[in-house]
C-alpha cells in the first residue's frame, strides 16, 4: 500500500510516498527524512522527547501517524534557527544551563515554543512548569528550563500577549 | 503494530460505511488507538481516519442555549475558548488537568470520550484480561490493584475509566451524537458506558461503524458556572491519571443548595456520576455537614477490588473538598495547576 | 574522526583569567539545541537493516517455541536470530572471570531468568517491519514460579557488596551492649523500592563490521572496558573496535558496563552481513541494563541522654538477580558519617527472577542515606533535639568506621550555610504544628549528603602545535555532566593557553583510555590525567627551549619557567620568554606531543577519609485532607572540593536533588508478585519528577581545598546531590504530618490519617 504524503518540514515542501501505513511520524522524521534532531524517549507519548511543532503546535511525533499529516507543516528542532542564528529559546537553553544530557532537549525546546505561541502562562514560573510538563528530564535541568523559558519569553515580549481569561 | 488498511473518507457517510467491516477503527489523533496499537493491546485491520472530516471542528452556541462541541475539536482548544471557559468552567480545568500540553493539543474530544482503561493488567498482554481478551480471566482482581476501581466493578473486571473530561461532562448531563449506518441518534454521556459486568470488552454501547460526531452540553450546564470545580488527586504534580478526582457544580440561592451537580473519576469502569448525592444536597445549606452527608451518599455501596479500600476514603475526602471549593466560587480563571489541591485555593496561591 | 567541539562565539565562554572556576556555558550546547548533537541511534550507514528484540514475558522458565516462520513471512523481515543460529561466541556469556564482568543474555539457551530478557532478534529493512516481527514470533514457554521481592528465597551474606566492600564492618565498641544500656533507643524498619534508571535514550548500538574490524556507536560511560569485553565475546583484539560515544543520552550507571542487547546488536550485524540499529523500546529497559536493588533496612541506634550517639547498628537486606552478583552496599551509608563509638553494618541478600541490579546513580549511597537519614531525624526526635543541634552533636571528626582523618571535611560550613540560607532556626520541634496560608501542612526537614571521593584511572595526551595552538585528547564520556566543557577548562589551563586555542577530542576508543565515567570520578581521574599531560607537553617544550642556545630561555633550567598564555617565561625574570609556536618553528617541529595518566595516591587513600559532604533543607506541603505532597522548597549546600565549572556543578547538583525528591515521593517500580513482570516498565506510571514537582530549588558549593584527593582537588558532585535529599524530604514529610512512613516512596495512601485536622481554606 503506497500513500502518497505532502508536508511542509522546516519550510521545505516534501512529496513523499510511504509505502507502509504504520510510520509514525517520529519515524519518518529519523528514520526516513534523516532529520535525527527529533528524540524518541518512549515512543508512547509519555516523555515528550519528540515534540514537533504541527501546523503551529506542540504535539508528540511518536503517536502521530504520519499518513494523517497529509499536507501539515511541521517544525522540528533543526528548522528553528535562522541562518545561524539560534532562536532566543535555544540561546536562552543554553545561557541557563536548561539541559545536561541534551537527549530530552530538542523535544523541551519545541515544547517552549509550542507553549510561547499558545500564550497561557504569561511570566508565572508556576504556569511555565505545569505547561512544561509533558516534558520528562531525568538529569533534572527543570530549574534552568523554567528560567530559559522565561528569559525568551522576555526576549520575544510574548508575556504580554497573555490573555486575561 | 500489525500492517493494515488506511483510508481516509470524504465525509461522515463514507467513513461510517468504512469503519462498518469488522477489524476497523476509527482513526482521530490517534493519541491513545496509536498507543494501544504499539502495545499489540488492539490490532486493527483498516484505520479510518477521520481526523479532517469536515464539520466536526466546531464549538456552537444553539439557540435553546446549548453547547455543541464537534467530535474533533481538539481538547486545548476547548479548553481555551473563551466563552466555554466561562460557561463551562469545571469542564476546562478537567480538560486542562490531562495528560500534556501536546497530547491536549492533539486529542480530541470524541477520542477522549473513547478512550480505554489504564488497567496494567489490560496493557500487559501477556495478562489475563477480560477486556483485552474476552473470558480469559481478570489478572488484575488478584495483582496490583491498588489503582482499581472501587465502584461498580465485578468479579470479571476491576478497571476504572481513565478521562478527566469526562467527569464532568457526566456530572453536567452531557449528550452525545452518534452517525451509524441507520443514521443519527443520541444518548446521554452516562448512557454511553454499559454498566461493568456481563461484558467487561464492552466499553461503550455503539455499534460497528458508529462514529460519536459531537457532544452537547445543555443550557443547564452553565447554571452551575459561578460554583464549580474539578479535583485530581495524583501521585505527581503533573502529567499522571487520576487516583481519584471530582466534579462538582451547585447552584446556590441564599446559601442553599438549589441544585448539585456531582461525578467521581478513577473509581469506576466510567465516569461516576453521584444522583444520590446530589439529592442529598439539593435544598441543604453549603456548609460542611452537608458535603459530608452527600460524599457518604456518593461513596454508598463502595466496595474495594483489592488493596485499594484508601480510594473510598479518599474519594470521600475530595468530594467535600470539591464541593467545598465549588462552594466558595469558581476562580475567574483555571489555576496554574490545573485541578490540583495546590492550587484550589481560590486558584491563585501557588509557589512562584 | 574522533569528535572534536570547536568553540561557538558566545561571550560567555570567553577567559578570563584561569579557565578552572569559570561559569562557562556548554561547549557542546549549540549541538544540543540544534539537535545537530549525534546520539548513537540517530547514526544510519548506508545499507542499515533495524534489529528489534523480541523478549520473553515470563520471569523463569524456558522458551519451548518461536514462530520464526511467521516473523519471516512478514515483508521487510530479512533475518530471525535466535538460539538456532545466532554467530558463535568465542567466550561463554555467562563466564564470569572477575566481579565487575556480568553475565549476559546472548541466546546461548532457551533458559528464561527475568521478564524481558531478550529471546530473539528481528532484523528487517524497517523499524516497522522488524517491530511486528518480533510480535509475530508468538512465543510459548515453559514457565516456573517466579521468586519475587525480598521475602522470595532464603536469604545469605554475600561474599562483599558495592565494589568488593566487606558486607559486614564492625569498628569501636560492642552494638549490642551499648544499644542494651542506652536511655534512648530507636529500631526501626526502612524499605526502598526496585528503581530503574530510565535515562531518557534508550540504549542504543548501531553496529557495522568490515572483515573482523567492528565499528559501532552506542552510548558507554566505559568505553575501554566496553571494547575490552566486546573483544572477549568476540575472540578478537580490542584494537580492531571503534567505539563512538560523543554524546549519551543519560547514563546513571546504566550505561556504565556494555549490556546484553548491545551485543545482540553486534551479532545481528555479524549474521546478516550489514550494519544494523537496535534500539530498546522503554519497557525493554525493565530487565536486562540493570537496576537499582530494593532494600529492607533496619537501623538501631542508640544514644546517651544528653542525645550523643552511644551505637549505630545498620543491616540491610537487598536483592540480587538468580544468575549474577551485584551487591547494593546499602548498610554502608552509616560507615562516614555520624561519629559513634560502636558501629556495626551488614548485609544480606536473596536471589530474585529479575534482571541483575547494579550501579543506579549513588549505588548504596542514595538506598542507606534515606534510611539513615529518616533514622538520624527520629533518633534526634527521641532525644528532644533539634536535627540540626543532633547532627552537630554528633559530628564526625574523623571517619566513624576507619578512624582515619578526612582529607578534608567543610561539612559543618555546609550545615551552617544551608540552615541561613533555609531559615531553619524557625522551625519548630514537633511535627504537625506548622500551617501555611492556606492552612496546608507544612513540614521543614534535612539530611546530610555524602559521597566517597574516588579515583579510577585514566590517560590523556597533550599536543602543541607549531602554531601555538593546543590539542587535549582523552576518550572521556559526555552524559550531561558537562565532559566536552570541564575537561576543556583544565585542558587549557595544563596547557596554559586560552581556551579557544585548544581543541578537545573525547568521546571515542581510539583515543587515550578516560577510564570509566562513574562513582563521581570522571572529571577528577580523567581531569589529573589532562593537567598532568598538559604538564608533561609544556615540560618537554621547556625542555626544547631551555637547552636550545638560540632561546632566551637557555640555561633557564636551573631557576624554571612558567607558562602563561601561550608563551613560556623565565621563572627568574619575566622580561625573558617566548611563544610556544616560536619554540616549535625554530626546532622544526610540527608539534610535540606527551602522554599523562590519573590515578588515585594509594598512600593518601590509606592515610586518609575522603568524602564530599553536603547539607539539604527541605520544605514540604501536605494536603492534611487528600494526603498529596508537594516539595515546595530545598536548599542543598556541599563541599565538594575544587569546583572546575560552577554552572554545570550546579545543575548537576540540582539533578541529584531532585533525584532525591524522586526517591522520597515517586519512582518505584511495580511487579506483579505472580508473574515477575514489571506491571509499570514505561514512563507513564513509573513516576518521574515532571517540571511541576520541583518548584523553588537552589544548590550552592562552599569553598574547600583538599590537597590530598588529587592535583586538581577535585571530589565529583555526580551523585551526592542525591543522599542527603531524600531524607530531607522524608523527614519534612514527618514534620508536615506527624506520620512516620518508613517504606519509599511515600504515597498518598500513607498519609490519609484517620484524624482530619482541619479544612484547607
Amino acid at each position: 500500500m503506497n500513500l502518497p504524503l505532502s508536508l511542509t518540514v522546516n519550510g521545505e515542501r516534501r512529496e513523499l510516498v510511504l509505502d507502509d501505513p504504520r510510520v509514525t511520524l517520529l519515524d519518518l522524521l529519523r528514520e526516513r527524512l534523516e532529520l535525527t534532531g527529533t528524540k524518541k524517549g518512549c515512543d508512547r507519548g509519555q516523555c515528550g522527547a519528540c515534540t514537533v511543532l504541527v501546523d503551529g503546535k506542540r504535539v508528540n511525533s511518536c503517536l502521530a501517524l504520519a499518513a494523517s499529516q497529509d499536507g501539515a507543516e511541521i517544525v522540528t528542532i533543526e528548522g528553528i534557527a535562522q541562518g545561524g542564528r539560534l532562536h532566543p529559546v535555544q540561546a536562552a537553553f543554553i545561557e541557563h544551563d536548561g539541559l545536561q544530557c541534551g537527549f530530552c532537549t530538542p523535544g523541551q525546546i519545541m515544547s517552549a515554543i509550542g507553549l510561547m505561541m499558545e500564550a497561557q502562562t504569561g511570566s508565572d514560573p508556576e504556569r511555565i512548569r505545569e505547561a512544561m510538563s509533558g516534558n520528562l528530564c531525568r538529569c533534572g535541568a527543570y530549574a534552568g528550563i523554567t528560567e530559559a523559558v522565561l528569559e525568551a519569553q522576555k526576549m520575544l515580549g510574548t508575556s504580554k500577549t497573555e490573555r486575561a481569561a | 503494530m500489525n500492517r493494515f488498511d488506511y483510508v481516509r473518507p470524504a465525509d461522515t457517510a463514507e467513513a461510517v460505511a468504512a469503519a462498518s467491516e469488522p477489524g476497523a477503527a476509527y482513526l482521530a489523533a490517534g493519541t491513545n488507538l496509536l498507543d494501544l496499537m504499539k502495545g499489540n493491546i488492539v490490532r486493527p485491520t483498516r484505520l479510518v481516519d477521520v481526523s479532517r472530516l469536515p464539520g466536526l471542528d466546531r464549538i456552537e452556541w444553539q439557540a435553546d442555549g446549548s453547547l455543541r462541541i464537534g467530535a474533533l475539536v481538539r481538547n486545548a482548544d476547548l479548553a481555551h475558548d473563551a466563552a466555554f471557559a466561562k460557561s463551562c468552567p469545571a469542564i476546562a480545568e478537567a480538560l486542562l488537568s490531562g495528560a500534556s500540553a501536546q497530547l491536549r493539543n492533539a486529542a480530541t474530544v470524541g477520542g477522549n470520550l473513547l478512550q480505554r482503561t489504564r488497567c496494567s493488567y489490560f496493557y500487559d498482554t501477556a495478562s489475563r484480561c477480560n477486556k483485552r481478551a474476552p473470558g480469559t480471566g481478570c489478572d488484575a482482581r488478584e495483582g496490583d490493584n491498588r489503582l482499581h476501581a472501587v465502584l461498580g466493578w465485578s468479579e470479571g473486571c476491576i478497571a476504572t475509566h481513565p478521562s478527566d473530561f469526562c467527569v464532568p461532562l457526566a456530572a453536567f448531563d452531557a449528550i452525545v451524537e452518534i452517525e451509524g449506518r441507520n443514521g443519527r441518534r443520541e444518548m446521554a454521556l452516562d448512557a454511553l458506558y454499559p454498566p461493568s459486568g456481563a461484558a467487561p470488552e464492552r466499553d461503550n454501547v455503539l455499534k460497528p461503524g458508529e462514529l460519536i460526531t459531537a457532544v452537547r452540553l445543555p443550557a443547564s450546564a452553565s447554571a452551575f458556572a459561578g460554583h464549580s470545580r474539578y479535583l485530581k488527586v495524583r501521585e505527581r504534580t503533573s502529567y499522571a491519571f487520576a487516583l481519584v478526582s471530582a466534579a462538582a457544580g451547585l447552584a446556590i440561592e441564599n446559601g442553599t443548595i438549589r441544585e448539585a451537580r456531582l461525578a467521581l473519576g478513577g473509581v469506576a469502569p466510567k465516569p461516576w456520576r453521584a444522583r444520590a448525592a446530589e439529592q442529598a444536597l439539593a435544598g441543604a445549606h453549603a456548609d460542611e455537614t452537608a458535603f459530608r452527608r452527600a460524599a457518604a451518599a456518593a461513596l454508598d455501596g463502595a466496595k474495594p477490588s483489592g488493596d485499594n479500600a484508601f480510594k473510598i476514603e479518599l474519594a470521600q475526602r475530595i468530594v467535600v473538598r470539591a464541593l467545598t471549593l465549588a462552594a466558595q466560587g469558581t476562580p475567574d480563571r483555571v489555576p496554574a495547576l490545573p485541578a490540583s489541591p495546590f492550587s484550589s485555593v481560590a486558584g491563585v496561591r501557588h509557589v512562584a | 574522526m574522533s569528535p572534536e567541539i570547536n568553540l561557538t562565539r558566545d561571550p560567555a565562554h570567553l577567559r578570563h583569567g584561569s579557565n578552572i572556576g569559570q561559569p562557562l556555558t556548554r561547549r557542546e550546547g549549540m549541538l544540543k539545541v540544534t539537535g545537530a548533537a549525534g546520539y548513537a541511534a540517530d547514526n544510519h550507514p548506508p545499507g542499515m537493516l533495524y534489529a528489534v528484540l523480541a523478549t520473553a514475558s515470563i520471569a523463569r522458565g524456558r522458551v519451548t517455541s518461536l514462530d520464526v516462520e511467521a516473523a519471516r513471512r512478514h515483508p521487510g523481515v530479512v533475518e530471525v536470530m535466535t538460539q538456532m543460529n545466532r554467530p558463535p561466541l568465542a567466550e561463554d556469556p555467562d563466564a564470569k572471570t572477575n566481579p565487575f564482568m556480568f553475565r549476559m543474555d546472548l541466546l546461548q539457551n532457551d533458559r528464561v531468568r527475568y521478564a524481558n530478557q531478550a529471546i530473539a532478534v528481528v532484523i528487517a529493512e524497517t523499524l516497522e517491519a522488524a517491530t511486528e516481527g518480533a510480535v509475530l514470533l508468538s512465543p510459548r514457554y515453559e514457565a516456573e514460579p517466579a521468586r519475587v521481592g525480598l521475602d522470595s528465597n532464603e536469604s545469605y551474606a554475600p561474599p562483599a557488596v558495592g565494589v568488593g566492600n566487606p558486607a559486614s564492618v564492625q569498628h569501636g565498641g560492642d552494638v549490642e551492649s551499648a544499644l542494651a544500656g542506652a536511655p534512648h533507643r530507636i529500631d526501626a524498619t526502612y524499605e526502598t523500592p526496585m528503581q530503574y534508571h530510565n535515562a531518557m535514550e534508550p540504549h542504543a548500538i548501531v553496529a557495522s563490521w568490515d572483515g573482523d574490524r567492528l565499528s559501532i556507536d552506542t552510548p558507554s560511560q566505559g568505553m575501554a572496558m566496553a571494547q575490552g569485553r566486546i573483544a572477549g565475546l568476540f575472540g578478537i583484539s580490542p584494537d580492531k573496535i571503534h567505539i563512538r560515544s560523543p554524546f549519551l543520552g543519560g547514563g546513571f550507571g546504566s550505561k556504565g558496563l556494555v549490556k546484553g542487547p548491545q551485543v545482540l546488536g553486534i551479532l545481528a550485524a555479524k549474521l546478516v552481513g550489514r550494519p544494523v540499529k537496535l534500539v530498546l523500546r522503554r519497557e525493554q529497559m525493565y530487565g536486562p541494563v540493570g537496576h537499582r536493588s530494593p532494600s529492607r533496612q533496619r537501623l538501631r541506634i542508640a544514644a546517651a541522654a544528653d542525645g550523643r550517639i552511644a551505637a549505630i547498628d545498620h543491616h540491610a537486606r537487598i536483592a540480587t538477580s538468580s544468575f549474577d552478583d551485584f551487591y547494593e552496599p546499602a548498610a554502608d551509608a552509616s560507615h562516614t558519617l555520624y561519629a559513634s563509638p560502636a558501629l556495626a553494618t551488614s548485609h544480606e541478600a536473596v536471589r530474585t527472577d529479575v534482571g541483575t541490579p547494579l550501579f543506579m546513580r549513588a549505588p548504596g549511597e542514595a538506598t542507606g542515606s534515606i534510611a539513615l537519614e529518616s533514622a538520624i531525624d527520629e533518633m534526634a526526635f527521641a532525644c528532644g533535639l533539634d536535627p540540626l543541634a543532633f547532627r552537630l552533636k554528633n559530628y564526625a571528626e574523623v571517619e566513624p568506621a576507619t578512624g582515619k582523618p578526612f582529607s578534608s571535611k567543610a561539612l559543618r560550613e555546609c550545615y551552617a550555610q544551608g540552615a541561613e540560607r533555609f531559615g531553619w532556626s524557625k522551625r519548630s520541634l514537633q511535627p504537625r504544628t506548622m500551617r501555611d496560608d492556606d492552612g496546608f501542612l507544612v513540614g521543614w526537614g534535612m539530611g546530610t549528603a555524602t559521597f566517597p571521593a574516588l579515583m579510577f584511572a585514566a590517560q590523556a595526551r597533550a599536543v602543541i602545535r607549531h602554531d601555538g595552538s593546543g590539542v587535549m585528547e582523552s576518550g572521556t564520556h559526555d552524559m550531561g555532566q558537562g565532559a566536552w566543557t570541564a575537561f576543556a577548562q583544565i585542558a587549557a589551563d595544563s596547557l596554559a593557553l586560552d581556551l579557544d586555542r585548544v581543541a578537545f577530542k573525547a568521546g571515542s576508543s581510539d583515543l587515550p583510555d578516560a577510564g570509566i565515567a562513574g562513582g563521581s570520578a570522571h572529571t577528577a581521574t580523567a581531569g589529573t590525567a589532562i593537567h598532568n599531560a598538559g604538564a608533561a607537553v609544556i615540560g618537554k617544550l621547556a625542555e626544547l627551549a631551555t637547552s636550545d642556545q638560540r632561546s632566551p630561555l637557555f640555561g633557564a633550567g636551573n631557576t624554571g619557567v612558567v607558562a602563561r598564555n601561550g608563551r613560556l617565561f623565565r621563572r627568574d625574570d619575566e622580561s625573558r620568554g617566548e611563544s610556544y609556536a616560536d619554540i616549535l618553528t625554530r626546532a622544526g617541529l610540527a608539534e610535540i606531543d606527551a602522554q599523562g595518566s590519573g590515578t588515585m595516591d594509594p598512600a593518601a587513600q590509606s592515610n586518609y577519609a575522603m568524602h564530599a559532604h553536603g547539607a539539604v533543607f527541605a520544605e514540604v506541603k501536605v494536603d492534611p485532607d487528600l494526603g498529596q505532597v508537594r516539595v515546595s522548597r530545598m536548599v542543598g549546600v556541599f563541599a565538594a572540593g575544587r569546583v572546575i565549572n560552577p554552572r554545570m556543578v550546579r545543575s548537576q547538583l540540582l539533578g541529584g536533588m531532585i533525584w532525591g525528591v524522586s526517591f522520597t515521593l515517586h519512582e518505584q517500580a511495580i511487579i506483579d508478585h505472580r508473574s515477575g513482570r514489571i506491571m509499570n516498565a514505561n514512563l507513564s506510571e513509573y513516576h518521574v519528577p515532571v517540571n511541576a514537582d520541583v518548584p523553588r530549588m537552589e544548590a550552592f558549593t562552599v569553598d574547600e581545598l583538599d590537597p590530598h584527593v588529587n592535583p586538581l582537588g577535585i571530589k565529583g558532585v555526580g551523585e551526592i546531590g542525591i543522599t542527603g535529599s531524600a531524607g530531607a524530604v522524608a523527614n519534612a514529610v514527618w514534620h508536615a504530618t506527624g506520620v512516620r512512613v518508613r517504606r519509599f516512596p511515600i504515597r498518598i495512601d500513607d498519609l490519609l490519617t484517620s484524624e482530619v485536622a482541619g479544612r484547607v481554606g
